[in-house]
Formats: C-alpha cells, structure tokens, sequence
C-alpha cells in the first residue's frame, strides 16, 4: 500500500506545484502586455480543445452519436443566448433522450 | 457586486457542482469496487484534487499499470493547470493566503467560470464562488461513492457527459464572439487536438491545441 502513498503524493505534490507556477510568478515578474494577451488567449484555447475532445472523444477513440449531439444542442441555444441553466440541461437532456432512444 | 449578480453566479455555478458531485460518486464508486479501499479515492480527491487526473491514475491501478505509470499519467493531464494558473494568477487575490489557497482550486471549471465574467471584482468573486464550492461538493460526492459502492448504477443514462462540454461551451462563448484572433486560434487548436487524440496519451492532445496560438498574430507596434 505504500506505493499507492508514493503515488497520491507525488500526484498531488507535482500538481499544486503546477497549480502555484501562476501565483508564485505574479507580482515578482512584470509580464509584457503581449504575453498576459497571450496568456488569456491559450486558456480559451486550452479550454476549447477540453470541449472539443471532451465532447467528441472518449479513450482516444469516438465517444458515440449521444454525446455530442448533446452538446450541439447546448452550443445552439447558447448561440441564441439561452441561459445558463437552459444551455447545460438542454444538453445533458438531449444526451439522455438520444441514449433512451437507443442511439449510443 | 450587487446580490443579483451574486445570486446569479452561485445558481449558474451549482448547476457545476451538481454535475461535478454526480461524477464524484461515480469516482469513489469505481476506485472502490475496482478494489481499493475507501481511503484512497477520499485522500486523493482532497490532496490532488483533480476529476480526470484522478480517474486515470485509478484506471491505471486497476489496470495493473502500476504506481509510477498512475502518477506519471495523472500529472501529464494536469500539467494544463500551470497555464490556467498563470491566467488567473491576478485574480486569486493579493494576500499570501489566498494565493496558496486559491492555486489549490485552479481547475477547469473555476478558470472558465472566472474568465467569462466582465471584470475583474466578478472575476474574482466567480473564482471563489464556483472553487469553494466544486471542492466541497466534488469532496462530498466522493465520500459519498466510496462508501455507497456501484448503487448509483450508470451515470451515462442521465447524459451528465455532455454537461460540462456544454458548461464550456456557454463559457467560452463571449471571448471567442469578442475576437477573431482567439477564434482562429481555438478552432486550429481544437482541430490538432482532436487530430493527435488516437495517437497520444491522454492529456497530451490540449497542450498540443496551444500550438493553435500560431494564429493568434504578433500587433505590431506603430
């Protein structure tokens, strides 16, 4: 079991230190405009590609029809500007119908 | 912030938990009946605090891939949250405390959450709001599965799989309206991503999407 120790450790220890790189960073290094532009910019891109593949892909093959037909729908009525809560149950619904309806 | 504004942030943000719980049950439920005990999807959830980091380190156990192959695999995905770090270092808050306390709550979520609002008192109320409670409730979820074991059978019937792609569809909506240039970017970045996805490890196809950024354009000085 001591493994398991080592390896929740080293996890969690690896992890908050990627998570301090920002906060550690900020206030001692005065970043030049272009790159904070830049930094805003790769975590929309960061979390377009989260989107992207977490709706698409599962495993590293094809997650099925369901799942991303869901979250198309959500997309369009939050294109149509649908409220939050109307975007994410519209989806996660659709998904739901689609997998009743026995599409996978 | 006014309370309706506040109001509004924490029912948008509890439809998050919601989703973030049920996967929490689902997580405990699987580390345990894969034949873990109770205590190490509870630590991990507290300590690493990280839902797809987590699942594949376990999924890894319980394949027999091993501790170091476990730990390997979880940081690979999570190595994302030195960017998001860096993209909301300003907002956590100017103590100490808040910085070291706030670094722990960077995740998906709280940084998209953060980055839609429209300035930055929001920005950083709608951090708080969403981490606090996302720990709380992914933690809860958690203990929660660990002990009820597999009793809440497949969570894929419900459809929560495509809530959080659609959270961050809603999410991410406003930036890429507002520029071209994040368009370009996130559409180049999301298609390479998609691309490399068979043949990579997982957590490697979004650090590839950041080669989208080629598009983002260097705004010459005049």
């Amino acid at each position: 079991m001591s493994a398991t120790v080592a390896m929740i450790l080293a996890l969690a220890v690896g992890t908050y230190a990627f998570r301090l790189v920002g906060p550690v960073l900020h206030g001692r290094v005065e970043l030049p405009e272009r790159v904070q532009e830049l930094l805003g910019a790769a975590a929309v891109v960061l979390l377009v590609a989260l989107l992207a593949t977490g709706a698409l892909t599962e495993g590293g093959g094809f997650a099925g029809w369901a799942r991303p037909a869901g979250v198309l729908v959500g997309a369009v009525l939050a294109w149509r500007r649908a409220p939050f809560v109307v975007v994410v149950l519209g989806a996660a619904v659709a998904t739901a119908v689609l997998r009743a309806a026995g599409v996978a | 912030m006014r309370t309706a504004e506040r109001t509004a942030l924490v029912r948008d943000s509890a439809l998050v938990w919601l989703a973030s719980g049920v996967v929490g049950v689902s997580f405990g439920a699987i580390a345990v009946t894969g034949g873990l005990p109770v205590w190490v999807p509870v630590v991990m959830s507290l300590v690493v605090y990280a839902g797809s980091a987590q699942f594949s380190a376990v999924g890894v156990l319980l394949a027999g891939g091993g501790p170091v192959a476990a730990s390997v695999t979880g940081l690979l995905l999570n190595t994302r949250t030195a960017a998001f770090s860096l993209a909301v270092a300003d907002i956590l808050g100017p103590g100490r405390v808040a910085r070291l306390l706030g670094a722990h709550l960077v995740t998906d979520e709280t940084v998209a959450f953060a980055l839609a609002q429209p300035d930055p008192a929001r920005r950083r109320a709608a951090f708080w709001v969403s981490g606090l409670g996302l720990f709380a409730v992914w933690n809860t979820g958690v203990l929660a599965g660990a002990l009820a074991g597999d009793a809440l059978g497949d969570t894929g019937t419900y459809g929560l799989d495509a809530a959080f792609p659609a959270v961050l569809v809603a999410l991410v909506l406003p930036a890429l309206r507002d520029s071209s240039a994040i368009r370009r970017s996130a559409l180049l970045g999301a298609a390479l991503a998609l691309a490399v996805t068979p043949a990579v490890p997982a957590g490697v196809p979004v650090l590839v999407a950041l080669a989208g950024l080629v598009l983002h354009g260097a705004r010459r000085p005049v």
